[in-house]
C-alpha cells in the first residue's frame, strides 16, 4: 500500500528502510504471499498465543537470517539447503527452551507448533531468497520486517477469533456480559474462515486501488 | 506407554483429529494441489508414503536418543532425517519408475517442509507410541489428509464451473471451503468412544 | 540438499568445501543446542516443579509440603527424589503439622475431543477424592472445556466417595459421571449441560485411576505419613 520513499538501491546499504517495510505490507509473508498458514490458523485462537508465536518465529527468522549471511560465503551452492535447515532447526530447538523458561503455559499452549516453526515456508523462503545474498546489516532489517508483518498477521486472526470467541481481548473481558461467545470461532473452522475473511478483506482493497489507478 | 486401541487410533487420525482441518498442518499443499482430483489424490498417496517411512524413522530416532540421553537433539534430527529420506525416496523413484515420478513430479521436494510430516514425528513421539501404533498412526494421518485433499479438489473443481466473483476466486475460497469442510469433521468428534 | 540437474557450471564443486560447511555448520548448531539447553535447564526445571506443586496444592486443600513417591511395577511405594523420567509418581501433601492430608495422583485418558490429562487428590481417612484439577484438554470450546473452569462441576470433587471395600481390592462404589441435575449418591459427578460426554470422560478417567491406585494404596499408607514432630 505504502510505496515508501525509499533511498536508491545500494546507496545507504545498512539503513535501507525498505528492507524492513516491504515485510510488513507490500509483501507481507502471510497477506500477500501466502506463506506459513500452517501456525497462522493453528495459534491464532487467543491474541496472547498470536503475539506469543509472532515474536517466536521473528526470533528464529531474524537469528537464522543472521547465521546463514555472515555464512553465505562459505556455504557451497549444493548444501546451501540442508544447512539452512540446520540452522533453522538450531534456533527453534533455542526458541523452544526459552519459551519453557519464560512462561510454561504459553509454552503449553503453543505446543507442538513451537517446533513446527521450522518447516514455516517463510523462514526457509527468506533464507534463500534474500538472507544467503545480501549483507548482514540488510538481511536482519529484512527478517525484522518479514517477522513483525507475519506478527501483524497473526494479530490480526488472534484478535478477531478471541474476542468473537470468548468475548476477551488477552484475557480482558471486552464485550460485556451480555454477549453470547461465537464458539466457532474457537474451532478449527473459525481460523479458516477468520483468515479467508482477512485475504478477502485485503483483496477487495487491492481491487479498488487497482480500478482508481486504471480510472485515472 | 500410551494404552489407545489401534482402531481408535487410525480413527482418530484420519477422521477426528484430521491432520488438515483440526490441527492445520499441510496447508500449504492443501491449499495448492487441491486444484483437481487426480493430482489430489497422488499428492495424498506420496504423503502416505512418506509419512510411513518418516514415521519408522523418527520412532529409531527417539529410542536412539532417550538411550543416550539427549532428547533436546529431537527436533534437530527429525528434520534432517525426514528432508534425507524425501531425497532418497525421490532418486529410488526417479530410478525405479520414472513414469511415477514424471506423475508425482515437484510434489515430493514439497513434501518435505509439509508441516504434517514432522507434525507426524512430534505427535507419536510426545504420545509415547510404540512401533505399530506409530504406522497405524500413520497411515491415518496420511488416509486423512488424502481425504481431506480430495474432498476439497472435488468441491474446488465443482466451484471452477460457478459463477464466483472474481475477487474472492483464490485463496480466499478456498479458506472459507475447507472451514466448512473443517466444521463438518468436527462433527466427527466422540467417534469411537 | 537436492543433487541440482546441472547446467554447465565453471567450476565443479568441491567436496571438501562441502564436508567443510556442512560439518561446520553442524558443530556450530549443536554447541548452540547444548548450551542454551544447560543454561535454561534450571529455570525450567524450577517451573516445572512450582507448577505441580501449585497444582497438587490446588487438589490437596490443607496441604503445605508435600514429598514425592514411585509406584514400581510390583505395586510397593518407594520414596523418590529428584526428576522422573518414566517413574509412575504419587505425592503426599502434609499439612503444617506434618499430618498426611491426602494424596494426589495424575492420570489421563480418553476425553471427547482428545486426551484429557488430570490430577485428583485423595484422602486415605475420608476415603474420598477431594480435589480435581485439569492439567491438559482439548475438549471443544465453550462447551466441552467447561470442565476447566465450571465451579458447580469443580464442587463435586470436594467431597466424592471412594469408598474401599472391606478388604481394600476394589471400590465399594464405582466413580460415575450421571446427567446434570442427577447426583443422589456421594460418588456419582453432576454432569455439565452440553458437556455430557466430557463430564463422563472425566468420571471414567477417575474411576479407572481409583480402581487401580487406591488398592495399592491402601495397605501402604502408613509408609506415606511422616513422623510427626
Amino acid at each position: 500500500m505504502s510505496t515508501s520513499n525509499i533511498a536508491p538501491a545500494g546507496s545507504n546499504p545498512v539503513m535501507d528502510t525498505d528492507a524492513f517495510i516491504k515485510g510488513l505490507w507490500r509483501e507481507n509473508p502471510v497477506f500477500v504471499q501466502v506463506l506459513g498458514m500452517c501456525p497462522v490458523l493453528a495459534v491464532s485462537n487467543t491474541a496472547i498465543n498470536a503475539l506469543a508465536m509472532g515474536v517466536a518465529a521473528t526470533f528464529v527468522l531474524v537469528m537464522s537470517s543472521t547465521l546463514v549471511s555472515l555464512f553465505r560465503n562459505f556455504i557451497p551452492k549444493q548444501v546451501r539447503i540442508a544447512s539452512f535447515i540446520l540452522i533453522i532447526a538450531t534456533f527453534v530447538t533455542i526458541v523452544d527452551f526459552l519459551i519453557q523458561a519464560i512462561s510454561l503455559d504459553v509454552h503449553k499452549a503453543l505446543g507442538a507448533f513451537i517446533a513446527l516453526i521450522v518447516v514455516n515456508c517463510i523462514i526457509l523462503g527468506r533464507a534463500e531468497a534474500f538472507a544467503s545474498k545480501n549483507s548482514l546489516g540488510k538481511s536482519i532489517l529484512d527478517a525484522l520486517g518479514m517477522g513483525v508483518g507475519f506478527t501483524f498477521a497473526l494479530l490480526c486472526l488472534g484478535i478477531v477469533r478471541e474476542v468473537l470467541g470468548a468475548g476477551t481481548l488477552f484475557d480482558i473481558p471486552v464485550l460485556g456480559d451480555g454477549f453470547q461467545a461465537w464458539s466457532i470461532m474457537l474451532l478449527p473452522g473459525g481460523g479458516f474462515f477468520t483468515l479467508g475473511a482477512w485475504l478477502l478483506v485485503f483483496s477487495i482493497m487491492r481491487e479498488r486501488k487497482k480500478n482508481k489507478a486504471v480510472a485515472k | 506407554m500410551n494404552q489407545e486401541s489401534l482402531g481408535f487410533i487410525f480413527i482418530n487420525a484420519c477422521f477426528i483429529n484430521n491432520f488438515v482441518l483440526a490441527y492445520f498442518l499441510g496447508i500449504c499443499p492443501f491449499l495448492g494441489v487441491s486444484g483437481s482430483i487426480a493430482t489430489a489424490s497422488r499428492m495424498g498417496a506420496a504423503v502416505t508414503f512418506v509419512m510411513l517411512i518418516s514415521s519408522i524413522c523418527a520412532f529409531g530416532i527417539h529410542t536412539l536418543l532417550v538411550a543416550i540421553d539427549a532428547p533436546y537433539l529431537e527436533l534437530i534430527s527429525y528434520i534432517v532425517v525426514i528432508a534425507s529420506t524425501v531425497q532418497t525416496v525421490e532418486m529410488f523413484i526417479k530410478k525405479v519408475s520414472p513414469t511415477l515420478f514424471r506423475q508425482l513430479g515437484i510434489f515430493l521436494p514439497l513434501i518435505t517442509t509439509n508441516c504434517a510430516i514432522l507434525g507426524l514425528a512430534l505427535f507419536q513421539t510426545n504420545r509415547g507410541y510404540n512401533f505399530v501404533q506409530c504406522l497405524v498412526y500413520a497411515l491415518g494421518a496420511g488416509a486423512g489428509f488424502t481425504i481431506a485433499i480430495v474432498i476439497m479438489a472435488g468441491l474446488r473443481e465443482e466451484l471452477d464451473l460457478s459463477d464466483v466473483p472474481g475477487v474472492v476466486r483464490g485463496t480466499a475460497l478456498a479458506l472459507m471451503l475447507a472451514g466448512l469442510l473443517s466444521l463438518t469433521f468436527t462433527g466427527f468428534a466422540g467417534l469411537g468412544g | 540438499m537436492s543433487a541440482p540437474d546441472m547446467k554447465f557450471t565453471i567450476e565443479p564443486p568441491n567436496s571438501w568445501h562441502m564436508i567443510r560447511a556442512l560439518g561446520g555448520v553442524g558443530v556450530l548448531c549443536s554447541l548452540l543446542i547444548v548450551f542454551t539447553f544447560q543454561a535454561t535447564l534450571p529455570t525450567i526445571t524450577r517451573n516445572k516443579a512450582e507448577a505441580l506443586e501449585r497444582a497438587i496444592f490446588n487438589v490437596i486443600p490443607g496441604a503445605a509440603t508435600r514429598a514425592s513417591f514411585q509406584v514400581t511395577d510390583s505395586g510397593a511405594l518407594v520414596s523418590f527424589e529428584g526428576e522422573p523420567k518414566d517413574e509412575v509418581l504419587i505425592y503426599a501433601g502434609y499439612d503444617s503439622d506434618g499430618r498426611l492430608v491426602g494424596v494426589a495422583m495424575e492420570t489421563q485418558g480418553k476425553g471427547f475431543q482428545d486426551t484429557i490429562r488430570l490430577i485428583y487428590g485423595y484422602s486415605p481417612e475420608k476415603q474420598q477424592v477431594i480435589g480435581m484439577e485439569v492439567l491438559e484438554s482439548k475438549e471443544t470450546p465453550g462447551l466441552g472445556d467447561k470442565i476447566i473452569k465450571d465451579e458447580d462441576f469443580l464442587a463435586n470433587f470436594a467431597a466424592l466417595d471412594a469408598t474401599l471395600t472391606s478388604d481394600g481390592s476394589a471400590l465399594e462404589h464405582p466413580i460415575e459421571a450421571v446427567k446434570a441435575g442427577q447426583k443422589e449418591q456421594p460418588w456419582q459427578i453432576d454432569g455439565i449441560t452440553g458437556a455430557t460426554i466430557s463430564s463422563k470422560a472425566v468420571g471414567d478417567i477417575l474411576r479407572s485411576s481409583t480402581e487401580t491406585m487406591l488398592p495399592i494404596l491402601h495397605n501402604q499408607v502408613n509408609l506415606l505419613k511422616r513422623n510427626e514432630s
